[in-house]
């Protein structure tokens, strides 16, 4: 519910900045080791959307996958979880690079 | 995190316990407001609704100031009337809690200006964090200026444990909320002012999921798994163990009469985040407990050391 009210905030910050007055479309770019579960955040988001300048937009998710630094590789792997081992040599000592990003990557509006 | 859990901010209370009633303004500029405000205290207070109301268009929360007390109740902002046209594309990169994380940083500066040393407490509830927090508190006092932080959904009963130790302690109710966020802390420093070269101890709601992501602008976070729980919480529960720098690994005492495995709790836990340090604690035997708050003073000073050469 704090991150759905954190893009509205966003939103709102940035109709400010842009001047529009609704939102069509929102992109947000969600990593797989982020946590964030899109479904539970778009039902949030539909809720403290209510009567605002997002009421009704959709919401596009953009699937980042989860990626790591394996040390004993020294090489950049695919990553499904952050305590899974490295796909190459089977070790745990990967460091996670890539898939933890929650992020407003775009907006459709209307002025 | 709390999309999952569902919580919300709405109800968020500062030391205090408030009866709340609905009340509506009309602007100069023709706006209505229905909003709810805490009273029922025996000082005064004022409120400066302007002030407050200017924070509800941007989006924000601000709570009722009084001493001893910071009121969340404000909503997050209503919508303006929306007109027609052309769409068009508006770039925003921005992360999701840029905001928090502002806050922050906001936080991180005071403490690293002032010397202070904080510490994000965190664990799932029923841990032994506040007993350990009174333990290390008794170990501590006299060494160094102490101050706490206390995060619960409901009750102040935390803060006053703390206060009967000496130690100034401003509580935070979340209401609704599972975690503590940057900007209730930056408040509630407003009101507790921990002095210079201090140690501020911040227990955070009992929860091993969302406090992770949400940095108060602490120096690191300690994580407190009790030996009643799961040696498995690790893996169950990865981003804590990630984000903290600390394992305590409390109510150690009771090892003997659990079947508890102390070897695989640890082997889970750096498989997680291979730089967790973790020490093996019982605030009931005062096992660890040594090792512990060295942690603690040798954090601190080098903490004192970098804002004595700035």
């Amino acid at each position: 519910m704090s991150l759905a009210e954190g893009v509205l905030q966003l939103i709102e910050d940035a109709a400010q900045r842009e001047n529009f007055a609704r939102v069509k479309t929102i992109w947000l770019e969600i990593g797989r080791l982020s946590s964030v579960e899109p479904e539970a955040l778009a039902f949030c988001f539909g809720a403290v959307t209510r009567g605002s300048i997002a009421e009704g937009a959709r919401l596009e998710f953009v699937d980042v996958p989860g990626r790591g630094w394996c040390l004993q590789c020294e090489t950049t792997v695919p990553l499904a979880e952050h305590y899974a081992e490295c796909p190459r040599c089977g070790g745990y000592q990967v460091q996670v690079t890539g898939g933890t990003e929650m992020r407003v990557k775009e907006l459709e509006v209307e002025e | 995190m709390c999309t999952t859990c569902g919580c919300g901010q709405g109800e968020t209370r500062i030391d205090g316990v408030a009866e709340e009633h609905e009340h509506t303004h009309v602007h100069a500029d023709g706006t209505v407001h229905t909003h709810r405000h805490s009273h029922g205290h025996d000082h005064e207070h004022a409120h400066q609704h302007d002030n407050e109301h200017a924070n509800e268009h941007a989006g924000a929360y601000r709570p009722v100031v009084a001493p001893g007390h910071l009121h969340y109740g404000h909503g997050p902002a209503h919508a303006h009337a929306a007109g027609m046209s052309q769409t068009r594309m508006v770039q925003i990169e921005q992360d999701i809690l840029a905001k928090n994380d502002a806050y922050a940083s906001a936080n991180r500066q005071r403490f690293a200006a002032r010397g202070i040393h904080a510490l994000n407490l965190v664990s799932s509830p029923g841990s032994g964090k506040t007993t350990l927090l009174v333990k290390t508190i008794a170990m501590l006092q006299g060494r160094l200026p102490l101050a706490v932080i206390e995060g619960d959904q409901q009750t102040s009963q935390d803060a006053e444990r703390i206060r009967a130790t000496g130690v100034p302690a401003v509580q935070i109710n979340t209401g609704k909320g599972c975690h503590l966020d940057a900007r209730m802390v930056g408040q509630a420093l407003e009101q507790l002012d921990p002095p210079q070269n201090s140690l501020l101890m911040i227990e955070n709601v009992g929860n091993l999921v969302c406090p992770a992501a949400f940095d108060l602008g602490e120096a690191c976070k300690v994580v407190i798994l009790s030996v009643t729980e799961g040696e498995d919480k690790p893996l169950k529960y990865p981003d804590m163990f990630r984000a903290a720098r600390l394992m305590l690994l409390n109510k150690c005492d009771l090892l003997p009469y659990l079947s508890f495995n102390v070897t695989q709790a640890i082997d889970y836990a750096k498989r997680i985040n291979p730089d967790l340090a973790v020490i093996q604690t019982s605030a009931t035997s005062g096992a660890g407990m040594d090792e512990w708050v060295a942690w603690i003073e040798t954090a601190a000073a080098e903490t004192r050391r970098r804002a004595c050469a700035e």
